[in-house]
């Protein structure tokens, strides 16, 4: 097909980033035709997130420790885990209105185009006001390594912006995947949304507050303790409640490659069992 | 080598059913079954078939939204649903039922996302577009955000937007449901331009007869996921013995007309309603009426698709037919 008509596809990576961009900046578009609204869903968005973390701080002014762990180590929990979910929730949340799409058959005109559909989607409905928890969270984590007893060695310091890329990849995998299901299950939403902002609120606080069960599950199961348990116990030097090989709290990296290959072949598997609606 | 190649597809759907309050019934629906069929280059052909028959899910399999269920399809060359990203670039897509276009933004941006997603050369995206605002006549509403337009106006936006890439098949997926008449002949006209002018190959899924034959030189139709017909419009009134509906208006009430080649099918006071094959022209039988009884006004009326479609059943036409 060297066809100047045709033009060759870019690469693939970079062209997805494109549409993403191309997609959420149109959507930007759209929500300011609704001004007012727009503005307070951003303050209202803002409020509830900060809620969040007033409950902790509310806790600390009774307690000086939570399983182990003081104030502003738990605040590094919270902030990272807040940094992840809502940055990833920005980049590719609005992927749970998949279902809709799926219903309505209006998933028809995304495949239609040359571009790939999970960047389309990924942006579907693209909200700015999403920052908001990504802002708030950083703020938090500042606070938190201020206040830190931590001897900042290099690969310390390494891993806190490592530790931030390797959660959030790891929640837009899970974003992906679960959405996923709704192309053979009708009500899916649900599920993905207790795994992906279910498991945030968990990780928020430390590991040794859970029944070892639960946390065995999050770092072998839902790769949540990937996200900021593993890490944090190396960075914070704390201890690790199951006794895992210390060498899984510098394996974030591996567990979201593996996790977002994995969201992208239930990705590509879904769109093939995508049926449309009868018209 | 045909532009558009459909072998022995078929396509199955499982319908879940609630049965009673427990039991659940699944039930396999065979949405297009064993359809085989070419289309050359530069062809304008018109698909047709009653509700359910298959139409869309047809034009679904060709853009690569719907994988099929067996049999082999190809695209300029290419599997439609294994090389969908790259098939876009070829083909244009309008989905009478539904729009493509930013619901809340004007018109405007819509095409300047297509520029970018398409990634169409700023020449021709500006040669495309101008062409496109005069023939569907869109100048005056491109700062009109989209919520806002009739649905005459939208569909020739969308239109307008399936074509801006220059693509080398459109489909069409009943593009003219619900358009009053000045819009449907706008968009008639410029598809006959964009067929004959610019070559593109048109496939038109249509339940108004008017439009295929003002368009396309072929006709498939379609049922139970099948082509039973395949030709010329000509040949379908023959095969479908169709008839036309001559309504002639009298000076005054008299008995039912009697003249060769017709026969009454209907008598309101002075109008009366003549049936007379398809294929036949209307006229030696004008001629004989306006001999025999004071006529005053006359119309013709063409047959309806499903009239002819449901003719086709009722005379038992069971083989794909081929007429020239
Ligand atoms: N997504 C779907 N799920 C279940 N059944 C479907 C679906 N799409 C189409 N069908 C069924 O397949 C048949 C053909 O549908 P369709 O291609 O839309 O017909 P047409 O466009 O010719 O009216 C119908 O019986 C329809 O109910
Ligand atoms: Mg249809």
């Amino acid at each position: 097909m060297a066809d100047d008509r045709f033009p060759a596809p870019p690469g693939r990576l970079w062209w997805g980033l494109r549409v993403w961009w191309m997609t959420a900046a149109m959507w930007t578009r759209s929500a300011l035709a609704y001004r007012t609204s727009f503005v307070l869903m951003t303050v209202g968005n803002l409020a509830i997130t900060a809620m969040d973390f007033v409950i902790i701080a509310v806790m600390f002014h009774n307690i000086h420790s939570m399983g182990g762990w003081d104030f502003h180590q738990v605040a590094f929990l919270y902030a990272t885990s807040s940094f992840a979910i809502g940055l990833a929730d920005m980049l590719v949340g609005s992927i749970d209105a998949l279902g809709n799409r799926i219903r309505q058959g209006t998933l028809d005109g995304i495949m239609v185009r040359p571009a790939p559909a999970l960047a389309q989607m990924a942006a579907d409905r693209f909200a700015l006001r999403r920052l908001g928890r990504p802002l708030q969270a950083t703020v938090i984590l500042l606070w938190s390594l201020s206040g830190l007893r931590v001897q900042w060695t290099w690969d310390r310091m390494l891993m806190v912006p490592g530790l931030l890329v390797c959660g959030t990849a790891i929640f837009v995998a899970l974003f992906v995947a679960g959405s996923c299901l709704q192309f053979w299950v009708a009500d899916a939403a649900e599920v993905q949304n207790s795994f992906t902002f279910g498991g945030a609120t968990m990780i928020q606080y430390p590991p040794t507050v859970f029944a070892r069960e639960l946390v065995a599950g999050a770092v072998f199961g839902i790769p949540l303790a990937f996200v900021n348990w593993l890490p944090a116990l190396h960075i914070l030097g704390q201890s690790d409640p199951l006794h895992l090989p210390a060498v899984l709290r510098f394996a974030s990296p591996a567990a979201a490659a593996l996790a977002l290959a994995a969201a992208g072949l239930a990705w590509r598997a879904g769109l093939r069992a995508y049926r449309s609606t009868g018209s | 080598m045909a532009l558009i190649e459909v072998d022995n597809v078929s396509r199955t759907f499982t319908v879940r059913s609630r049965k009673g309050r427990l039991r659940r019934e699944k039930r396999q629906v065979n949405a297009v079954d064993g359809l085989t069929f070419q289309v050359a280059e530069g062809e304008c052909v018109g698909y047709v078939g009653p509700n359910g028959a298959g139409k869309s899910t047809t034009v679904k399999m060709l853009t690569g939204i719907l994988v099929p269920s067996g049999g082999r399809l190809r695209v300029a060359g290419v599997d439609p649903s294994r090389d969908r990203v790259r098939l876009a670039h070829r083909i244009g897509v309008v989905f009478g039922q539904r729009t493509t276009l930013w619901w809340d933004l004007p018109l405007r941006d819509s095409y300047e996302m297509a520029r970018r997603i398409y990634r169409i050369p700023a020449g021709r995206f500006r040669a495309n577009l101008d062409r496109c605002l005069e023939l569907l006549d869109l100048g005056p509403l491109m700062d009109t955000p989209v919520r806002q337009l009739s649905l005459g106006q939208r569909m020739r936006g969308d239109i307008a937007a399936a074509l801006l890439h220059d693509p080398q098949v459109l489909y069409l997926d009943e593009p003219t449901i619900g358009l009053d008449v000045v819009s449907r002949n706008r968009v008639r006209q410029f598809l006959r331009e964009v067929n004959t002018e610019r070559g593109t190959t048109v496939l038109l899924t249509t339940h108004d007869l008017t439009d295929i034959e003002q368009l396309c030189s072929r006709v498939m139709v379609i049922d139970h996921g099948r082509v039973v017909y395949d030709g010329g419009l000509e040949g379908l009134h023959a095969v479908g013995e169709s008839e036309r509906t001559l309504v002639v208006d009298l000076a005054e009430p008299c008995p039912p007309i009697a003249v060769e080649g017709a026969r009454v099918v209907r008598v309101d006071g002075p109008r009366q309603w003549l049936a007379f094959p398809a294929a036949r022209s209307a006229a030696p039988v004008v001629a004989a009426v306006a001999a025999g009884y004071p006529l005053v006004d006359l119309s013709v009326r063409e047959p309806a698709i499903e009239d002819v479609i449901s003719r086709m059943y009722a005379g038992e036409v069971a083989a794909p037919v081929r007429v020239g």
